[in-house]
């Protein structure tokens, strides 16, 4: 086990080199001058001057490269042209609301689409497997920041369940903020719930139709027995394998739907920072959220060799 | 019978699409350039059958054109993947284990962990939103997708009997994966390829709603939707019909896809069987 997960943090270390070389090389070809970039065209040349100092752009290529990637390392990623704050500060704040949000959404998905797939695929074959898959169909097609205006429409415009926006912080409590990610969080939901339901009921299928779960089955075990003591512990693979994948798209998502709702998190960070061309921002925030995404699954690869002892050895 | 259902009514709902965005080049119901502000936010009627915008556009033609923006972009940016991916895929196959193919297998790891919307903002910071950067953003996370489909159909074949006897008929690697190998992954490549462009429409909806994809007066299906967000109190419909068109387009393709896997994969066939 140790073996497998050194072996595993390695490649995770060399992927985190390979993505921050490649975001620096991106931001770096932009055309002409960063600092004249972010400063537009009526910039003086003092001024542009100034903020290539600032940026460190005064050095050569390693030497700019290895003053961010070892800045990120030590938690300074660089202050924010046009907030005048240290960007890790901004990360800090708007982290209370993204990470709550991604989280919220995968808990949401995760707790329909188990129950859901479950029973789609212990009926296969009848009205009720035919309703779920048609109904995980439609899920898929949504676009999700549509389905949060509709979200909108329904309990905020019509019925005033809810509002249609603005995030009221943590300091008020628990309560009226996790309100406030209610509806983002459905809408983030809906396509990843669709989209497991649908692995869980085939990873289910194909596990039950295994040599083992008849052996289990002839030695008196009842359906459910054999289904919940055989069957779900070996279809968590691709179920874990999509948990996995599905956090890389809430991230993403959350980015779209933290617009629709106007909640103050990375996502309105990252277009602020697009819009006001601050670049110190876009590249540390990108870099960021590549980061989040490979160590998700550097810990998605964990539990599979927690799950399945077999990949342990292959290791 | 359910395998046909499929097939039908998803190539029908495609085949719509497809068909209103070709009809919008030579005519579409009023010009969508034209702003008509006397007849702004009018309901559905004989002149404009859907109604119209906020400024005074009609909504049949800006969805008519919209189709043929979504349809564009996400169409080229299979391109992209499948004229880059598939060939990487090919050559990984063919030298199984060797350091191509390890080179090829990490480059592919790597793509998948920026999610293809980061990749979108990278390159739209970099370059500025267009539907040409929309294209690109989408078309490179569509590479490592099908040269990993492209590397998985492809080891299965290099196993067989007739692959062999091509190699002591005395033909290279190279010509094998195109003449030999390709041929016969063909099936998978179009399903993947339906899903890819399904995903495609999504993802420039995505992009043109929050203003990184095809620039006005272009009109898209995803900026259409950003622009009615703000009269949602007003006129729910604008914020409706867009939306509409992106499901319908959207679950159209994923059935044709589910279909069409359905009727080329046999093996999936009798599993459900």
């Amino acid at each position: 086990m140790l073996r497998f997960a050194l072996s595993r943090a390695l490649s995770l270390a060399l992927s985190l080199v390979v993505a921050s070389v490649v975001i620096f090389a991106v931001i770096e070809v932009i055309p002409g001058d960063p600092a004249s970039y972010m400063l537009g065209l009526n910039a003086t040349p003092e001024a542009v001057a100034a903020l290539r100092d600032q940026l460190g752009l005064t050095g050569s290529l390693p030497v700019r490269y290895f003053a961010w990637a070892g800045g990120m390392l030590t938690g300074d990623f660089g202050i924010s042209y046009t907030y005048k704050v240290p960007v890790a500060d901004l990360v800090a704040q708007r982290l209370w609301i993204s990470l709550p949000l991604a989280l919220y959404a995968l808990a949401l998905s995760t707790l329909i689409a188990f129950p859901v797939g479950l029973i789609a695929a212990a009926r296969r074959g009848s009205v009720t497997d035919y309703g779920i898959m048609g109904a995980t169909q439609l899920g898929i097609a949504v676009p999700n920041f549509w389905f949060a205006m509709l979200l909108v429409l329904v309990f905020a415009v019509n019925l005033r369940w809810f509002s249609a926006g603005g995030f009221p912080g943590w300091e008020g409590g628990p309560l009226p903020a996790l309100k406030a990610l209610t509806l983002p969080a459905i809408a983030l939901a809906l396509p990843q719930a669709s989209i497991l339901a649908r692995v869980t009921r085939s990873a289910l299928i194909e596990t039950l139709s295994q040599d083992y779960i008849r052996t289990a089955r002839a030695k008196g075990l009842s359906r459910r027995q054999a289904t919940t003591r055989h069957g779900l512990r070996n279809a968590m693979i691709p179920v874990l394998t999509i948990i996995g994948l599905q956090f890389s798209f809430l991230l993403a998502g959350a980015i779209i739907i933290e617009n629709v709702f106007f909640l103050p998190g990375l996502g309105r960070l990252i277009f602020q920072g697009i819009t006001q061309r601050d670049l110190i921002v876009v590249e540390s925030l990108v870099m960021l959220l590549v980061f989040a995404v490979i160590l998700v699954t550097f810990l998605v690869d964990l539990a599979y060799a927690v799950v399945d002892p077999r990949l342990r050895r292959r290791a | 019978m359910k395998l046909n259902a499929q097939l039908w009514i998803g190539g029908v709902l495609t085949a719509l699409f497809i068909a209103a965005a070709l009809v919008s080049f030579i005519w579409t119901p009023h010009d969508v350039t034209a702003l008509t502000i006397a007849d702004k936010l009018k309901p559905p009627s004989a002149l404009y059958l859907l109604g119209t915008d906020h400024f005074g556009r009609d909504l049949l033609s800006m969805l008519m054109v919209g189709a043929r923006t979504s349809i564009a972009v996400a169409l080229l940016a299979v391109g992209i993947g499948m004229g880059l991916g598939v060939p990487l895929g090919l050559l990984a196959a063919a030298t199984r284990g060797s350091l191509l193919d390890e080179v090829v297998m990490r480059g592919n790891d790597l793509i998948f962990a920026f999610p293809s919307l980061v990749i979108a903002i990278l390159i739209t910071a970099v370059f500025g939103p267009s539907a040409v950067n929309a294209i690109l953003a989408i078309g490179i996370f569509n590479i490592p997708v099908f040269a990993r489909v492209t590397r998985g159909g492809a080891l299965r074949l290099w196993t067989l009997d007739y692959i062999l006897a091509a190699r002591v008929a005395g033909k290279g690697r190279l010509r094998i994966s195109f003449e030999h190998i390709l041929p016969n992954i063909t099936s998978l490549l179009i399903v993947q390829g339906t899903i890819q462009f399904s995903l495609g429409i999504l993802a420039e909806a995505a992009l043109s709603y929050v203003g990184l994809g095809a620039q006005p007066p272009t009109p898209s299906w995803g900026r259409m939707l950003a622009e009615a967000q703000t009269m949602i109190y007003t006129n729910p419909a604008l914020a409706i019909l867009p939306g509409l068109a992106i499901v319908a387009m959207v679950l159209g393709l994923n059935l044709m896809g589910d279909g069409l896997r359905d009727l080329l994969d046999p093996r999936v066939r009798r599993a459900r069987g």
